[in-house]
């Protein structure tokens, strides 16, 4: 039985295999309507989530499956004071396969450990967000035609935004791959990202608080929130939330076929103006989102279509 | 300084010097009733200086705790007098309950059940992580 908690559980062969399921599941919905005729997802969301929950939902209803539904630990046996292990045993009496968001960072593991179905990884506190990664990552291959030889630009929180940390553990088991890493002082990428993995795997990479001057040398810019939920300090948050707010004015250098990435949600980094500008792929990546969640789902329940 | 040969009991020898007393808490010899000598900055001909630790009893101890402090450090079982065995140590994979997690945000500082493991991520420079939250141990 397999889990997905990290990216890194992941081959480049096995992420190649779920890009072309969902190539296939694009072209041909219907194909996979009843792949997962009588399977039950159990969405575990012990934090708030709205896409990603959706999206997981919504990934088992186009495969013909069912969800069972945990919004908010104010709502569970965990507010009762059940521990994640508990929680896994249980579910695994109701469900097929768990997706679980979680606020505490390595919940998923703990639950992978207990649990006798698959479990995905939702997202755990500051940590990984594995599916996220695998929607950047067909949207860049959708988008960009390649995985390899690009220079991506990742903007905004690096210190805290999971999505970055298993983006960039995913991008640098490719080749010609290059990093700008644009962000304020105080939310600069964590050492053991850049030792670990950038240095480890020779992956060159800039650091730089200028976001317009990076911006000419970009094929892909990632942008990122600063989370409120990350920070122990109000203030700090405060101080930080605005630090880059990107506008027209500021992609006038960009390529004209650079790509504009967001996880979401987007609460004012993104200026709606750039909603329309065919470099804006945010939305094309939640769709893509639930594709490889899609892809996941039945790779995982090892469903052959 | 004199300290006599144990007959029963062990010596962690060739410990670097000003690790023993670390690993003396760490390995919990504060709460033993058996004999314990603490040895700092002995002469060595191979370290210059070094630390030993004689514990004068037969017990289990904890190699991984050890290894993680020292991996350089050898252990001699003494039986009767005479060196009974000699183990060379090496860092371990997993130290599972040996380090407790930092990080506030990972599930052990909430699930205090869980077990704290920690395994090695970079054998050249020895770092351990946290095998739930990859927290760096401290």
């Amino acid at each position: 039985m397999r889990n997905l908690i990290s990216i890194t559980d992941l081959s480049v062969q096995e992420i190649e295999d779920l890009i072309h399921t969902a190539y296939r599941i694009i072209e041909d919905p219907a194909h996979f309507a009843h792949a997962c005729d009588g399977k039950k997802l159990a969405a575990l969301f012990f934090e708030p989530s709205t896409r990603t929950r959706l999206s997981f939902e919504a990934a088992m209803y186009e495969l013909g499956g069912h969800v069972l539904s945990v919004a908010g630990a104010g709502s569970s046996s965990a507010s009762k004071g059940e521990s994640v292990a508990d929680t896994a045993k249980v579910v695994s009496c109701y469900a097929d396969i768990i997706a679980m968001r979680h606020p505490k960072e390595g919940a998923p593991q703990v639950a992978a450990l207990n649990a006798s179905i698959p479990v995905i990884n939702a997202g755990d506190g500051g940590h990984n967000h594995p599916t996220q990664t695998l929607a950047d990552l067909l949207t860049i291959h959708r988008e960009k035609g390649r995985l390899n030889d690009l220079t991506i630009g990742l903007c905004g929180d690096l210190k805290f935004g999971r999505t970055v940390h298993s983006l960039i553990q995913a991008m640098s088991r490719y080749t010609g791959i290059r990093f700008l890493l644009i962000s304020p002082e105080e939310l600069m990428l964590p050492g053991y990202v850049k030792h670990d993995v950038l240095e480890k795997n020779n992956i060159p990479y800039e650091e730089t608080t200028d976001l317009e001057g990076a911006m000419s040398r970009l094929d892909v810019l990632y942008m990122t929130r600063v989370q409120r939920e990350r920070f122990f300090n109000e203030e700090d948050y405060l101080r930080l939330k605005d630090s880059y707010i990107l506008t027209p004015k500021k992609l006038k250098n960009a390529k004209e076929d650079m790509k504009i990435l967001h996880p979401l949600p987007r609460v004012n980094e993104i200026s709606v103006a750039i909603d329309d500008d065919p470099r804006a792929c945010y939305f094309k990546q939640v769709s893509n989102g639930k594709y490889m969640r899609m892809a996941l789902i039945l790779k995982l329940l090892e469903v052959e279509v | 300084m004199r300290i006599e040969p144990i007959q029963n009991g062990i010596v962690i020898d060739h410990l670097t010097a000003g690790t023993s007393l670390k690993l003396y808490h760490l390995l919990g010899l504060d709460h033993l009733e058996c004999p314990v000598a603490l040895i700092q900055n002995a002469v060595s001909e191979k370290m210059g200086s070094k630390d030993i630790i004689k514990i004068g009893a037969d017990l289990a101890i904890d190699y991984d705790m050890i290894a993680y402090v020292d991996p350089g450090a050898t252990v001699n079982v003494v039986k009767n007098g005479v060196l009974y065995e000699k183990k060379t140590l090496s860092k371990p994979k997993r130290l599972v309950n040996v380090l407790k997690c930092a990080n506030p945000r990972c599930i052990t500082s909430t699930e205090q059940e869980l077990e704290q493991v920690f395994v090695l991520s970079d054998e050249e420079k020895g770092v351990y992580r946290c095998m739930y939250c990859e927290a760096k141990a401290k």
